[in-house]
């Protein structure tokens, strides 16, 4: 039988660094999965989850084992992310007049008739991750979660660590932000 | 153009692609790589840091020696370093003494 993650993380903090590699195993594909959201380029992707590794190992005296390890090293993936961001904001104006052809023709068919652009197209995709990057990165950070990943207020304050009024107040900024770029495509495409 | 359906419509789009899980080859070995360097006692790192303050701390010295020693003397000074520091040690003895005429 496996070991438990709690006799792993107990193990680790008596001296057995070894024991940290199965942690590393099955929690990775989770943590890639969570960084490819907020960072495109594979090089960056390794290095934030490379840094979460190397934070929880830090901090694993710290872990008190209330929650499973899970949530503990999500939250510390989560607000890796969010320093990615802060430290990344490159310039997020880029004009919708950039829109490749596939993204322009999914918009034009949109703006025809809705039903028929589908949310599967790669087209689509391509264009909400060229939106989702010029959010500033506290709406970024909660319209994933809130919007795409679906969860509650409360699980992104635990996971953010900011209080539940400061989510509600980021959420209704980040609607108000992505509308604007929404009807700056708009503009652009249709005026 | 309804924006309230286009961005409902990528957000489905955002749900509906979901980011791969893949690691690299042998993601777990560079990370197991990387431990042994954390795990440097408290001791190593403060030893470590002396050791890099070290550095400076002799460049400064150096540089205040040869300072001290190519700067000229001042005007008044006698040259006799044992006389210069015996008045200033006793320059505050000298002035606290009442005189011989005030005493009169």
């Amino acid at each position: 039988m496996d070991p438990s993650d709690a006799d792993l993380i107990a193990s680790v903090l008596k001296g057995d660094t070894a024991s940290f590699e199965p942690l590393v195993q099955k929690y990775s594909p989770r943590l890639f999965a969570t960084a490819r959201r907020y960072a495109r380029r594979e090089s960056e992707v390794e290095d934030i989850v490379q840094e979460v590794w190397l934070k929880a190992y830090q901090k694993l005296s710290s872990f008190r084992g209330e929650a499973p390890f899970e949530h503990w090293l999500m939250r510390l993936a989560v607000r890796t992310c969010y320093d990615f961001l802060r430290g990344h904001q490159r310039n997020r104006e880029t004009m919708f007049s950039e829109l490749s052809e596939p993204e322009e023709d999914w918009l034009e068919r949109f703006g025809r008739q809705p039903d028929t652009a589908s949310e599967n197209a790669e087209a689509a995709r391509q264009l909400i991750e060229r939106i989702l990057e010029q959010l500033s990165p506290p709406a970024r950070m909660v319209i994933t979660l809130l919007e795409i990943e679906d969860r509650t207020v409360k699980e992104i304050s635990e996971l953010t660590g900011w209080s539940v009024p400061l989510v509600k107040v980021r959420a209704f900024r980040a609607r108000a932000e992505m509308r604007k770029i929404l009807a700056r495509i708009a503009k652009e495409k249709y005026l | 153009m309804n924006l309230f359906e286009l961005h409902k419509k990528l957000i489905s789009a955002a749900r509906a692609n979901p980011p791969s899980e893949r690691v690299p080859l042998a993601f777990e070995k560079r990370i197991m790589a990387l431990m042994p360097r954390l795990a440097v006692d408290g001791w190593a790192q403060w030893a470590g840091a002396l050791w890099r303050a070290a550095v400076p701390c002799v460049a400064i010295m150096l540089l205040l020696s040869a300072w001290s020693y190519f700067s000229a003397y001042p005007a008044n000074s006698s040259g006799d370093l044992s006389q210069e520091i015996d008045n200033t040690i006793l320059a505050a003895a000298v002035q606290d003494q009442p005189s011989a005429d005030s005493t009169r």
